[in-house]
């Protein structure tokens, strides 16, 4: 060891950098999809962080809620949290994790999440609720955060020739996550409680020791393509498509084009019509088909939404290299208002599968959304820095996730407060998401080409090579 | 030859891989699939 490296500790870390994650030649591009859903499946189990709200809130009472336990209202804000840190980590870190490369990410997101889950363990064990509110939402929302974008430009750059499907993969993870998480964290509570005793903390340890074994996996197997490396046998477009760039956008100059503000609205308003259904879908089934539709059979459809939503990430995200992602988009805001203003007839006839079906579809396309966005991005803003520019869209998601529930809720509560019947009080949200996405379908027909003067110039590019360079230090470590 | 074993070699890293993340998806899925069924009952 030298001196230089002895009084360099980051040199120890050197094996995160991007210039130690360059494939070797003979490397299989296959490697890198499992490296991303290593990470995607593990942070997905945010989605099934309810699965804890019920036993959180009986942790001194045991089988009933003492007066010093936990409200759920209390609780619901973990989640809340964790959320608004995912965008704002992603959109706060975007640039950290483009110019650091996808290990760094992954382990610094690995480190964080797992470390939420034993923050929030401390909690549990002292009864204090802010330790779980710091831990899972602050630190494990920034691993959500990191995370999210950490493989998506390190795909798109693996498969220029199916960049939709490659980030569809990855993003479909995360939608599955929540199936792994959901009976793994109660079976492990029903492990570790006794009849005095519930068994949330030992839960989370097990929990953040495996989510920290596997994104670790993730971050050791995943590599870059070498700056020259292309997929044997494709050839790039010679004569550029009018709406897919050969050139790259600053991350930066970016947020001044009409065109990443359309696409936030695009997005912002196809998560919005989705997560308010999502999140009401038991309660809707079963109001709207009052003595038909049990408990358990809404539990089940709640599961087959998640199936589609996961599912829809794949498939639409895959139809996208094929038809376009506006196009894509175009199915999102033609076939989704047709859809929801055919919801309150469903319920009008008695018809559960014809309900059934039209939000399957609804929630495939809500999935569609999300996996389809990196691509779209990258079509419009170039592979540079398509992650980090993902990275400030995900803002767009902690906006739908607020504003989505708040109007199917409040909407639904002020019908009935006005005497309508549970059964019709979600029409008017139906008719109100088909206009979000009419909206979408303008915000969506808006988007052009991105015009050449924010396109990034050769002298823009070494300066920024300079940069990167001088902020990354030696790539020896020397 | 060389070449070979490492085409071999990487083949088989790229079937473990997907399987450490596929097996668990999987199990995840179904065990999903069996819920909903509910639905349908």
């Amino acid at each position: 060891m030298t001196s230089a490296s002895a009084a360099k500790p980051a040199g120890f870390f050197s094996f995160l950098d991007r210039a130690h994650t360059v494939a070797e030649p003979g490397f299989s591009r296959w490697m890198v999809p499992p490296a991303a859903l290593c990470i995607h499946l593990c942070i997905g189990q945010a989605y099934a962080f309810s699965v804890f709200n019920l036993p959180m809130s009986k942790l001194i009472g045991i089988d009933h809620a003492a007066p010093d336990d936990w409200k759920l209202t209390d609780l619901g804000w973990i989640f809340s949290i964790a959320i608004f840190f995912l965008g704002a980590s992603a959109a706060v870190f975007g640039r950290w994790v483009e110019d650091g490369g996808p290990r760094r990410a992954m382990f610094a997101s690995g480190l964080c999440w797992a470390g939420g889950f034993f923050f929030g363990a401390i909690g549990v064990y002292l009864h204090a609720l802010w330790i779980i509110y710091l831990g899972y939402g602050v630190l494990g929302g920034v691993g959500l955060g990191l995370g999210y974008i950490s493989p998506v430009s390190t795909l798109i750059k693996w498969f220029p020739d199916r960049p939709g499907m490659a980030t569809g993969m990855a993003i479909m993870g995360f939608g599955g996550g929540a199936f792994i998480a959901s009976p793994l964290s109660v079976w492990l509570m029903q492990r570790f409680s006794t009849p005095t005793h519930i068994g949330v903390a030992e839960t989370f340890l097990v929990m953040g020791a495996v989510y920290l074994c596997f994104m670790w996996v993730g971050a050791a197997i995943v590599r870059v393509p070498a700056a020259d490396w292309k997929p044997e046998g494709y050839t790039p477009p010679v004569v550029a498509q009018k709406l897919i760039t050969k050139n790259d956008v600053y991350v930066y100059d970016a947020l001044k084009t009409p065109q990443f503000w359309l696409i936030w609205a695009v997005l912002c308003l196809n998560v919005t019509a989705g997560i308010g259904v999502l999140g009401q879908a038991s309660a809707m089934s079963q109001e709207m088909f009052p003595g038909r539709v049990t408990p358990v059979a809404a539990a089940g459809f709640v599961g087959l939404l998640s199936l589609f939503n996961m599912a829809g990430r794949f498939f639409w995200a895959s139809i996208s290299d094929y038809i376009g992602r506006k196009n894509t988009y175009f199915c999102f805001f033609v076939l989704g208002p047709v859809l929801y203003a055919l919801v309150p007839s469903t319920g009008s006839i008695g018809s559960v599968a014809l309900f059934v079906l039209c939000f399957v579809v609804i929630l495939s396309m809500y999935g569609g959304g999300f996996a389809t966005v990196p691509a779209y991005l990258r079509d419009m803003f170039g592979t540079r820095y398509v992650g980090a520019i993902h990275g400030m869209l995900i803002t767009a998601w902690s906006m739908a996730g607020v504003f989505g529930p708040v109007l199917v809720n409040y909407i639904r509560q002020y019908q009935i407060d006005n005497g309508v019947p549970k059964a019709q009080a979600y029409n008017t949200t139906m008719y109100i998401m088909a206009g979000l996405l009419v909206v979408g379908f303008f915000c969506n027909l808006a988007i052009k080409a991105v015009h050449h003067r924010f396109h990034m110039h050769p002298e823009h590019e070494a300066e920024e090579a300079q940069a990167v360079v001088a902020a990354a230090g030696d790539p020896s470590g020397a | 030859m060389a070449n070979a074993n490492t085409s071999a070699s990487m083949k088989l890293k790229v079937a473990l891989a997907w399987c450490f993340v596929g097996v668990p998806l999987a199990w995840g899925v179904l065990q999903t699939i069996a819920n909903a069924m509910a639905l349908f009952r």
